[in-house]
């Protein structure tokens, strides 16, 4: 559990950070909290001569609310968003999730940025992030560019972030209606066996716009468009939730692992995601 | 004076003696991060050593080229069973009465063996050049199944096979196979086979108790420092039996027993991971020797778990027998036991498979017999018992099923078929048919308490109307009510059959007063957590009338504490304990002498009052034991040697054997697998209570441990033999939000031949709980047709259990 030499480096400004990775290529990666890329150095399992510290960097912690939409600076942690009452009071589903990763002391150092960033499908933002339809922030040699996080996310570990760019913003639209991030996971600290992230809105009984995204059920987060426009126009009655259960289940891919066999995946899967539109439904 | 106006009351409770729940001494240490682990050992000149560790279960080493590694900077050498072989130390002896690599001598046998070991000035250096060691193998054939072994060419020690092909006899007698172990039997095979066979009622159950790990915060590790100007060894470590290591050290190296020193400084928990001796500390006392600099060793997480002492990997099958009325008549248990590449089990010598032969529990079972096989396989040695006695856990868990089992199988109740064959409390000493001469207990009362405490009728009745609501459509949630009753068999042990590798298991206290009325008491055994330098003084004060706090508890450095066992299967408080009191004793009655002289009385004409010998018939003319110290070193008093010092060595005249009766009540979420333990009631009676707060703290980490078991903590393993759960993201070590609310509780049995009447308590409920935890969720399982299914019982198998009952249908 010891890592390899490695050159660190705390530039105090996005420039210094652009010039390193230009200089180095694929032999550098920044770090925000360092809590997913450290332990993979310690196991060896990533090799980094090059490592940028992005803690020097002012201007990423800021959480910003504006009338239509939300900013979270790459460098916010997963603490700060657990504590910013104005964040909870308008997308309280941040919260909701923030309350479920790790435990108090991983939060406090676990970065948004470094969680939708790293590309890890059993991070739990990423997938919220795609039901939240956000779009981070690139910055790279060239300037900036946004990508959308359902346009994000490529294989494991694999994202559209190019070796020489940063990501340093999420924005999210301001969500509206009914919300819920639903978790099964063996205990405090480990990844999701299953998760959903449900937003959804109503227009008298009838759903109006639904959202549904499920995490570390496939290499990637998943985006399901069906399952979410199978609750579209009805009245998140039984048929409802079974065909987005089941629209859902065409669209993941889990493999076997130590928290179960496949077939349990999809069952659990399926569980979680009745559940969290309930719950959404419920306090939409 | 102010003595003549205090209270008896107030006197004894200044005493912080037994029966006091006195805040434990070593906490303000451990909570200030004051403690002082091995690892915070750091001498001059000290070097780093790490292990070179096989990715492969089952391999032929053909070649190591150390070359690329020693260039290094930093990295000063790194040793190969090439280099140990020259000091004949490149296999080692087990605790079990096999041998061991220290190094990999030409094939490895489990994922992480140790290959070679590199010495560099610091850690870092050392990971650096661990990368650089070129090890170049070639597969063999892997087996991680021991039924399979048993029936496989392939050879898994070429060293136990002599040239003609002949099986020599192991450590424990003939073997069948070249990869078995031994056979151990107790009990009488053909009577329990007519038994059984006549019964009129026989439940059978096979099962699989998995393979997991003790896991302590703390990992294994060591500092061995050669001073090559006086010849002395002192070797600081993570040891539950510091006297042991030092002996055999000096056994296999050669070193004079008087020059080596083994100190166990601060431990963070053991739970017998830390009995056993490991190549680590092999390669840092030879590294230290070559050197001529201090060399520490520490394991990682990874190496921990995947390498030092397993526990458990018994596979199961039993045969139970009862009449119509429920009571058994018979008992017929085998095990096929996994032992991994090399037979290192720590159980006393003449018990290859611990005391496993307390399977027949806590019931009157008049006829029995228990066959063990030990086997080899490509995993990590080991087989150490998790905080428990010697495999006791297994047996436990063994014959709390199968009453499980039987009590299906006669359609009866559970708690009434553990009441009607309960050992009756007239029929202490009783003897089992197993060998084991039960010293005390009272079942009964303890099981109504329990019973009537959880309201357990109640509770019946609730599951039924759940069950009800179930099948209505009404509820997605089973309730479960797990029962187990426990009967422990620890403080080994008496020196007539047990011993470790010959070393007699004894133990000892040496007290010294001080001449202003302290003290300071050494024992053989080592703390790893328990709190003996709090309740070893609580016995002195009661014993020798000075107040705990005014007494120093000290063990774990071989230069200076009498010569003792150590620590692990609860055997502190029974043997080291009932030293403690003798030892006590003798200073009592040194003490008795010169009160006698001070008040000017005959020795018979005073008597010992909680702090001070009083004159009989006139408490007013006393001396306290301050008083008497004092007198002991600095008056000379005719025909009695100046100072007050005394030493016992306790060789215990049989085993105790705590008890207990636990209640788990759990709903669990039939759709997800996920189970929530709504409530666990805990009766312990581990005799008399020395201090009621730790015996809680106890109770509470031991059912921790137990729930980690029995809902998800293993070491499971790849059809390669790759480790599947090494690391602490897949390996279950409970967190505060994964633990219930214990409730607590106790009855008193005092062990009738122990000088206070101790038990011990520490590994109890551990061996209680996994079978209540089990049991929970297998007896939610029972109105829809569940038998039997393995631990652990995580999220995925309970889903599975419900799903193969047609639950998700």
């Amino acid at each position: 559990m010891i890592p390899a030499a490695f050159e660190y480096y705390r530039p105090s400004d996005m420039a210094g950070v652009i010039a390193l990775l230009e200089e180095h290529g694929d032999d550098a990666r920044v770090m925000a909290g360092g809590h997913s890329l450290i332990p993979m150095m310690k196991l060896r399992m990533a090799d980094v001569p090059h490592l940028i510290d992005l803690q020097g960097l002012s201007g990423l912690s800021d959480i910003t609310v504006d009338t239509d939409s939300i900013r979270i600076g790459a460098l916010v942690t997963q603490t700060d968003i657990i504590r910013h009452e104005g964040l909870a009071a308008v997308a309280p589903i941040l919260r909701e999730t923030a309350l479920q990763i790790a435990d108090p002391q991983v939060r406090n150092m676990g970065t948004v940025g470094g969680n939708v960033a790293n590309g890890d499908p059993g991070n739990d933002m990423p997938g919220l992030m795609q039901c939240l339809n956000a779009s981070f922030t690139l910055v790279g040699p060239d300037g900036e560019r946004d990508v959308a996080a359902r346009a994000f996310y490529e294989a494991a570990y694999m994202t559209a972030r190019e070796d020489d760019e940063v990501l340093t913003t999420v924005s999210i639209p301001l969500p509206e209606g009914g919300y819920a991030y639903e978790k099964q996971k063996r205990k405090i600290g480990d990844y999701a066996t299953a998760a959903a992230a449900v937003q959804i809105t109503k227009t008298g009984e009838i759903c109006a716009a639904a959202s549904i995204a499920m995490t570390n059920l496939s290499d990637t987060p998943v985006f399901s468009e069906a399952a979410s426009m199978a609750l579209v126009g009805t009245s998140i009655d039984g048929t409802a939730l079974s065909a987005a259960v089941s629209a859902m289940l065409g669209d993941i891919d889990p493999t076997e692992d130590n928290r179960g066999p496949v077939a349990f995946k999809n069952h659990v899967a399926g569980v979680i995601l009745r559940r969290a539109i309930e719950r959404a439904w419920s306090r939409a | 004076m102010k003595d003549e106006i205090e209270s008896r009351d107030d006197r004894v409770a200044n005493l912080k003696g037994m029966g006091c729940s006195r805040k434990r001494v070593e906490d303000a240490r451990f909570t200030q991060g004051k403690g002082n682990y091995v690892d915070d050992l750091k001498l001059d000149g000290m070097l780093f050593g790490d292990f070179v560790r096989s990715p492969y279960a089952h391999a032929r080493v053909v070649s190591i080229n150390t070359e690329e590694a020693l260039k290094v900077p930093g990295v000063l050498a790194v040793l190969t069973a090439a280099d140990l072989e020259p000091l004949g130390l490149h296999w080692m002896p087990t605790l079990a009465g096999d041998k061991q690599m220290v190094l990999a001598d030409g094939k490895v046998l489990f994922q992480g063996q140790e290959v070679a070991f590199v010495v560099a000035e610091d850690r870092y250096a050392a990971a650096d050049g661990i990368e650089l060691v070129e090890v170049e193998y070639d597969e063999l054939p892997v087996i991680v199944d021991p039924f399979e072994s048993l029936k496989s060419d392939v050879v898994l020690r070429e060293d136990l096979v002599a040239e003609d092909g002949g099986l020599p006899d192991g450590a424990h007698g003939p073997r069948k196979h070249h990869n078995h172990i031994f056979t151990w039997e107790a009990g009488d095979k053909e009577p329990t086979e007519q038994v059984l066979a006549e019964a009129d009622v026989v439940a059978t159950e096979t099962m699989y108790y998995h393979r997991t790990h003790p896991c302590p915060l703390e990992t294994c590790g060591c500092v061995a420092s050669m001073d090559k100007v006086n010849g002395k060894l002192t070797l600081w470590g993570t040891f539950q039996a510091p006297h042991a290591i030092r002996t055999v050290v000096s056994l296999i190296s050669g070193i004079e027993e008087h020059n080596i020193r083994v100190i166990s400084p601060d431990i963070g928990g053991g739970f017998g991971n830390k009995v056993g001796a490991y190549p680590g500390y092999v390669c840092s006392v030879v590294a230290s020797i070559v050197t001529g600099k201090p060399v520490k060793w520490i394991e990682d997480r990874m190496d921990n778990l995947m390498t030092t002492a397993f526990a458990r990997d018994y596979h199961m099958t039993g045969r139970i027998s009862a009449t119509k009325e429920g009571k058994i008549t018979g008992l017929h248990c085998h095990v096929t036991a996994d032992h991994g590449g090399f037979d290192a089990c720590a159980d006393p010598t003449k018990f290859p498979a611990g005391f496993m032969n307390i399977c027949t529990g806590s019931y009157d079972i008049p006829t029995a017999y228990l066959e063990v096989d030990g086997v080899y396989t490509n995993k990590a040695p080991g087989g150490v018992s998790y905080r428990c006695s010697f495999r006791v856990t297994e047996a436990v868990y063994f014959i709390e099923r199968m009453i499980e089992v039987l009590a299906i199988e006669l359609n009866m109740d559970a708690a009434e078929l553990r009441r009607i064959n309960f050992i009756k409390k007239e029929q202490f000493p009783y003897t089992a048919a197993l060998g084991w001469e039960y010293d005390s207990g009272d079942y009964h009362t303890a099981w109504d308490k329990a019973l009537k405490t959880v309201d357990y009728d109640g509770l019946r009745a609730e599951q039924a109307q759940r069950v009800e609501d179930f099948k209505a459509g009404k509820t997605r949630k089973l309730m479960g009510i797990g029962l187990s009753f426990f009967t422990e068999i620890v403080g080994a042990g008496p020196v007539k059959n047990c011993d470790i590798l010959g070393l007699g298991m004894f133990d000892s206290c040496e007290i010294r007063i001080h001449p202003t009325g302290s003290a300071i008491a050494r024992l053989g055994t080592i703390s790893q957590g328990q709190g003996h330098a709090t309740t070893f003084a609580q016995i002195l004060a009661s014993e020798i009338g000075l107040p705990a706090d005014s007494i120093t508890i000290e063990e774990g450095d071989t230069d200076t504490a009498p010569y003792g066992l150590g620590t692990y299967g609860s055997r502190s408080t029974p043997v080291a304990g009932a030293a403690t009191a003798m030892a006590g004793r003798k200073i009592r009655a040194k003490a008795q002498m010169i009160a006698a002289y001070l008040l000017e009385v005959h020795d018979n004409d005073v008597e010992f009052d909680v702090d001070r010998f009083v004159v009989k018939g006139a408490p007013e003319r006393f001396k306290t034991m301050k008083d008497i110290a004092f007198a002991a070193y600095n008056q000379a008093i005719p025909g009695i040697e100046p100072g007050l010092e005394a030493v016992s060595y306790y060789d215990p005249p049989n085993m105790t054997y705590p008890f207990g009766a636990y209640v788990c009540v759990m709903d669990i979420d039939v759709d997800t697998g996920v189970p929530e333990i709504r409530r666990f009631y805990a009766l312990d009676d581990c005799g008399t209570r020395i201090n009621p707060m730790i015996i809680e703290g106890q109770v509470h980490g031991g059912l921790t441990e137990a729930l980690a078991v029995a809902l998800g903590q293993e070491i499971a393993y790849d059809d390669m033999g790759n480790v599947k759960t090494g690391t602490l993201m897949d390996f279950f070590l409970p967190t505060a939000w994964e633990v219930p609310n214990y409730e607590t509780d106790f009855t008193v049995t005092p062990s009738p031949h122990h000088p206070i009447g101790a038990k011990g308590v520490g590994e109890s409920p551990h061996v209680g709980g996994v079978p209540c935890f089990s049991n929970a969720v297998q007896d939610a399982f029972r109105p829809f047709g569940n038998r039997h299914t393995n631990m652990p019982h995580d999220h995925w198998r309970i889903w599975q259990t419900a799903n193969k009952l047609g639950l998700h249908d």
